[in-house]
């Protein structure tokens, strides 16, 4: 896939990110619980096909840069009983980020 | 693979043999190929997986390169990874990693076969990301307080692997004696590999 397939990266490891809280119709592969959620970039993966786009057989692109994003699991569940240090992360398009 | 389902074969069992029947009769695949498929994902299995982590144990700088970038260390040892981009993700005294795919059941096959019934099971899936110590205290698995969890869902592009802790007591051990301690579930994240006596 070329670069002049994907769309430029607007995030670098250590930004803070917040998913956009969106309801589209559709093959969807940001998961809900972290929808609205703040997190951190843990690093940049590259650029996919963006699979909202694929599911439908269209090629999806230009591609979308794909991120490995960390957020805290008290800031996913509020009442979150484990450690304060425990962390979940998730790999999320960036059309689905925003700056925090 | 070919054969009939019967009645009493459930909606995807028979979905998956019309489809293939059509497949075949449009000769867009042949029973070959399918039984080819068949045969190499039944021959992939953890053992791949476990084969990397005794190297890594072993060889400093393979770990290294294995952190940097897993497909291409998975392809140094002859181990086909295909497409998908393989992340190791690194046990240390303070920080254990548990591997999940809450949306479905995305999981390393290219290194780690086909994925256990519970994997893919919406307990699983739905519990691990929320509670994932109660979750590891269910497969016998009890962290120590001062570790923490790290919980990967891999929602895309990405599969992981769990670098699992290299048990005590295995001092000078070579990297085939050392594969051998390696199991599934340590390469997934619901279970630690106990010291040798």
């Amino acid at each position: 896939m070329g670069a002049a397939e994907a769309v430029p990266a607007k995030f670098r490891a250590g930004d803070r990110v917040r998913v956009r809280l969106a309801d589209p119709p559709g093959h969807v592969r940001t998961p809900w619980y972290c929808r609205g959620h703040v997190g951190t970039v843990e690093r940049l993966c590259g650029a996919f096909a963006n699979p909202e786009e694929l599911a439908y057989n269209r090629p999806g692109l230009p591609a979308q840069p794909l991120y490995r994003v960390r957020f805290a699991a008290r800031e996913l569940w509020p009442d979150y009983r484990e450690h304060a240090a425990d962390v979940v992360e998730i790999e999320i398009f960036q059309h689905w980020l925003e700056a925090a | 693979m070919s054969a009939a389902p019967s009645e009493s074969a459930g909606y995807y069992r028979r979905m998956q043999a019309a489809v293939e029947e059509l497949l075949i009769l449009k000769g867009i695949v042949t029973p070959e190929d399918v039984q080819r498929q068949v045969d190499a994902m039944d021959a992939r299995n953890y053992k791949r997986g476990a084969q990397m982590v005794a190297r890594a144990w072993c060889d400093p700088a393979y770990k290294a390169r294995m952190l940097a970038d897993g497909s291409a260390a998975a392809e140094e040892l002859g181990l086909e990874v295909g497409p998908l981009r393989l992340i190791v993700v690194e046990n240390t005294p303070r920080v254990h990693n548990v591997i999940v795919c809450t949306l479905c059941s995305c999981y390393p096959r290219m290194l780690l076969g086909i994925p256990p019934e519970w994997y893919k099971s919406r307990a699983y899936r739905s519990r691990v990301v929320r509670a994932p110590r109660a979750v590891l205290a269910e497969f016998g698995t009890a962290l120590p307080d001062d570790v923490d969890i790290r919980v990967h869902d891999s929602t895309a592009d990405m599969r992981y692997m769990v670098l699992p802790l290299r048990p005590g007591g295995t001092d000078g051990w070579d990297e085939g004696r050392l594969g051998k301690l390696v199991t599934r579930d340590s390469l997934i994240g619901v279970a630690r590999l106990p010291d040798v006596a």
